[in-house]
C-alpha cells in the first residue's frame, strides 16, 4: 500500500537502483583511481570532475590524462576520443527502438548511454507499475553520478581509502559476465552472444590490445549483416 | 598541470565532442519520425547481445596468457561466477561473489 503513495520517480529510482549496485562499487573504486591519478599529473579535483561530468567516458578519461601531460592538440583528442568510443555507436542503433517517444529526456539518456548503463537497459525492464522512461533515466542517471562522484572523492581524499582495493573494479567484469549469462538464458540470443564474443577475440588475437576495437566491430557487423538470413528466424 | 586553464577546457571539450558523436550519431542518422531502414531495425535488435559479449572480451583486453599470472585469477573467478550463477541465478549475489573471489586471488595468492 505504503509502495502506492511513493511519487513515481521515487519508485522508478527505488526499482532502479538494484540493478546499479555493481556499477556503484566499480565506478566509485575506478572514478577514485581516476580522480587520484588526474591529482598526480597536477590537475587538481576541480578539473577531474569537470572531465566526468562533461566527457563522461571512462576508458577514454584514462587515455586522456596522456593528451593533458603533453602538447596541447584539441584535433588530436577529438580524433582519437571518436576512436576509443566507438562501441557507442552501436549501442545506440540498439536504443533506438527502446528510447523512442521519450521527448526531451532522450537527450540525456543519450548522454549518459555508457557501457554499464547500456548493458543493465539492454537486459533489464522495469516492474510492473513503474514508468519506463523514469527507470531508464534513474538508471542512467545513477550511473552517472557514481562516476562523477568517485572521481571527485578520488580528487580530495582518495589516500585516505582505509583498506585495500585491488580488485574490486573486478565488479564491472562481473557485472558484463552475468548479464552475458543472462542473456543467454534465452535461446534466440545464444549464437548472438557467441559471435559477439567470437569477433571480439578474433579482433584482439589478430590487432592486439590497443587496436582491436574497429576491427572487432567491424567483423561482427559483417557477420550479423551475413548471417541475416539464419539469425533472423 | 602542464596546459594553462583554456587548454584544458578545450581539450575536455574536445574530448567530450568525440565520445558524443558516437553517442549521438546513429540518433541522428535515424530520427523517430523516420521508419529506419530494415537493416538497421535487424542490428539494432541483434546487436545487444552480441555487444554484451563484446564488452566481457573487451574487459579482459588486457590480460596476458603468456605472461604471469597468466589470466588465471580472472579464469577461476569467471567458473565461480558461472557456477555460482547456474546455482543462485540471483544478478547480484553472483556478481559480488565473483567480485570478492577476484578480490582474494589478487590480494592474497597472485600478489604481483
Amino acid at each position: 500500500m505504503e509502495q502506492e503513495q511513493k511519487h513515481p520517480a521515487v519508485r522508478a529510482l527505488a526499482a532502479a537502483f538494484p540493478h546499479t549496485i555493481p556499477v556503484l562499487t566499480g565506478f566509485l573504486v575506478l572514478g577514485i583511481a581516476y580522480g587520484m591519478l588526474m591529482q598526480k599529473k597536477g590537475y587538481d579535483v576541480q578539473w577531474s570532475v569537470l572531465m566526468s561530468a562533461v566527457a563522461f567516458c571512462g576508458s577514454m578519461q584514462f587515455v586522456a590524462i596522456t593528451l593533458l601531460t603533453t602538447v596541447f592538440h584539441p584535433l588530436q583528442a577529438f580524433l582519437l576520443s571518436v576512436l576509443v568510443n566507438a562501441r557507442h555507436l552501436f549501442y545506440g542503433l540498439s536504443m533506438l527502438e527502446k528510447y523512442k517517444g521519450f521527448g526531451k529526456v532522450k537527450a540525456l539518456l543519450i548522454y549518459t548511454l555508457c557501457d554499464e548503463t547500456f548493458s543493465i537497459v539492454s537486459s533489464a525492464s522495469p516492474p510492473e507499475g513503474v514508468d519506463r522512461q523514469s527507470f531508464y533515466l534513474s538508471i542512467s542517471l545513477l550511473d552517472y553520478f557514481y562516476w562523477v562522484f568517485g572521481t571527485f572523492l578520488g580528487g580530495v581524499a582518495g589516500k585516505l581509502i582505509p583498506f585495500n582495493t585491488k580488485g574490486l573494479d573486478f565488479a564491472l567484469t562481473a557485472l558484463f559476465v552475468v548479464l552475458f549469462l543472462e542473456q543467454m538464458k534465452k535461446p534466440e540470443n545464444r549464437v548472438l552472444g557467441l559471435i559477439g564474443i567470437g569477433a571480439t577475440v578474433l579482433g584482439l588475437a589478430l590487432f592486439g590490445a590497443d587496436q582491436f576495437v574497429l576491427p572487432s566491430m567491424g567483423l561482427l557487423l559483417v557477420v550479423l549483416l551475413a548471417g541475416r538470413k539464419l539469425l533472423c528466424r | 598541470m602542464p596546459l594553462t586553464p583554456a587548454e584544458t577546457i578545450l581539450t575536455i571539450l574536445a574530448v567530450a565532442l568525440g565520445a558524443m558523436a558516437t553517442r549521438f550519431t546513429p540518433f541522428l542518422l535515424f530520427p523517430e519520425n523516420r521508419q529506419p531502414p530494415e537493416t538497421i531495425s535487424y542490428l539494432g535488435r541483434v546487436l545487444p547481445p552480441a555487444m554484451i559479449g563484446f564488452l566481457v572480451v573487451y574487459c579482459f583486453k588486457g590480460v596476458s596468457v603468456t605472461l604471469s599470472p597468466y589470466g588465471i585469477p580472472e579464469l577461476i573467478s569467471i567458473v565461480f561466477i558461472i557456477l555460482l550463477h547456474r546455482w543462485k541465478g540471483n544478478v547480484l549475489l553472483s556478481i559480488a561473489g565473483g567480485t570478492a573471489v577476484y578480490m582474494f586471488l589478487v590480494q592474497t595468492i597472485f600478489v604481483a
